[in-house]
């Protein structure tokens, strides 16, 4: 039987590069501006398996980042003064040092962003997260793709909804989403292969159902398109929807996003501490520019700033309609 | 051979082959008609579709389907409006009823 990892490696080689992205800009290519943001995946380990997940992660995979590796992002974060981590995965949560990670990043000032799946604070020996992240004044990005549990059970597993539900409560307890320096953002993820709402009118909707139905407050909802990499992708043609929705990203191509994708301003690691522009272009294969940094152990801010980004067909995913990055909407 | 084919919906514009200043017309009426104004552009999606399906049209029931899920509608909302819709066509039928109610009586004693 073929992996979903099979599949993408399949992919990108019956792919290879895509001019049509390049073609559609005003620029001959799109290039890094700064680097304000180390996106750390520390790994593919994850409590659930969602049917929309570009890493493929799930309970079965072993790939997870080590001290080491950990330790050069310490470094490097400290020596370049890049002011955000993003750690995501994965669960992140579920390797071994991702406390040591989080305390040691917020010890040399850095704003920590962790992509939370809520789902994982039921797992064995990770009860107490909620007070650890008050305690670190660690900023929370979780998907929750819908108010409903129809939708979320469809996309992230059975029973995920409930427990979601849950572990809000509990983060909402410790302050998430009423106190000012603990902020609690949500994803919404399109459960299916179409286009994700306007994200202020979702936002609205979002609030007043989670609050009336379930007692739960949050700060902004972040509405992300679904990447045509890895299990996706796979859904996708298994479902015979790819040809579609791969025609309803290009058409949907909007200039106006391109200034404010996510890649132009961050550096993505992998868990054995490569660099690439992006955490869906990590999931690709798609590697730095060639003569740049290509590792955390070689990292220098000045010559990655600058680089030309690797582009491929799946970048229409982040500039259709308002544009989508890892923080919502790139337009409004 | 069947009279509705899925790809006929992305062709569309080919009726503008004959009459393009027709065509031109209708579509910006058509688009301007879904564009934000009193009405959400969530409330035009369900409204699209709940005459979608009181119409039939296997195009228009796809494309509003998917402009509602893409507005942030749910299948309970959508659910929703095509039962008012249809409810609507139900109840015109029946209100002809009376048509017949008054006829009886005409020639009734």
């Amino acid at each position: 039987m073929e992996t979903g990892v099979q599949i993408t490696r399949e992919t990108v080689a019956r792919r290879g590069a895509d001019p049509s992205f390049t073609d559609r800009l005003d620029t001959p290519d799109l290039r890094s501006i700064d680097i304000r943001t180390l996106q750390v995946n520390v790994g593919k380990l994850c409590n659930q398996a969602c049917k929309h997940c570009h890493v493929d992660a799930s309970p079965i995979r072993t790939e997870i980042m080590g001290r080491n590796v950990i330790d050069a992002c310490l470094s490097v974060l400290d020596t370049h003064r890049i002011p955000i981590l993003d750690i995501t995965g994965g669960a992140p949560e579920l390797i071994p040092d991702f406390r040591y990670f989080v305390t040691e990043a917020k010890k040399i000032g850095t704003e920590v962003i962790v992509r939370h799946n809520l789902t994982v604070t039921f797992e064995l020996g990770q009860g107490d997260l909620p007070d650890f992240f008050a305690a670190n004044r660690v900023a929370l990005v979780s998907s929750l793709p819908y108010f409903l549990q129809r939708e979320t059970d469809s996309q992230r597993g059975t029973g995920v909804f409930e427990k979601s539900v849950s572990a809000l409560r509990r983060l909402n307890a410790v302050g998430y989403g009423t106190t000012e320096d603990l902020t609690l953002d949500l994803v919404y993820n399109p459960v299916g292969a179409y286009l994700p709402p306007e994200q202020s009118a979702m936002e609205t909707d979002f609030k007043r159902e989670l609050v009336t139905r379930y007692g739960i407050v949050f700060n902004n909802l972040f509405t992300i398109t679904n990447m045509p990499i890895a299990r996706f992708d796979e859904w996708l043609y298994r479902s015979g929807n790819r040809e579609r929705y791969m025609q309803k990203l290009r058409s949907a191509f909007n200039p106006d996003t391109v200034g404010g994708l996510m890649c132009r301003d961050m550096v993505s690691v992998d868990w054995q501490g490569r660099l690439f522009d992006c955490d869906f272009n990590q999931m690709l294969g798609l590697p730095l520019e060639r003569g740049r940094p290509q590792t955390i152990f070689k990292f220098e801010k000045d010559v990655l700033i600058g680089r030309a980004i690797a582009t491929a067909e799946h970048c229409f995913g982040c500039t259709a309609g308002a544009g989508s990055s890892c923080g919502g909407a790139v337009v409004n | 051979m069947h009279y509705y084919n899925e790809e006929d919906l992305a062709r569309f514009g080919d009726i503008a082959k004959y009459q393009p200043a027709l065509f031109e017309k209708f579509m910006a009426w058509y688009q301007a008609c879904q564009d934000e104004g009193a009405l959400s552009k969530r409330e035009k999606a369900l409204i699209g579709l709940a005459v979608a399906v009181t119409v039939q049209c296997p195009y228009c029931i796809e494309a509003f389907t998917n402009s509602s899920l893409e507005n942030g509608s749910n299948m309970e909302q959508m659910t929703e409006a095509m039962h008012l819709a249809s409810a609507i066509r139900g109840g015109a039928s029946l209100i002809h009823g009376i048509q017949s109610h008054n006829a009886h009586d005409k020639v009734s004693m």
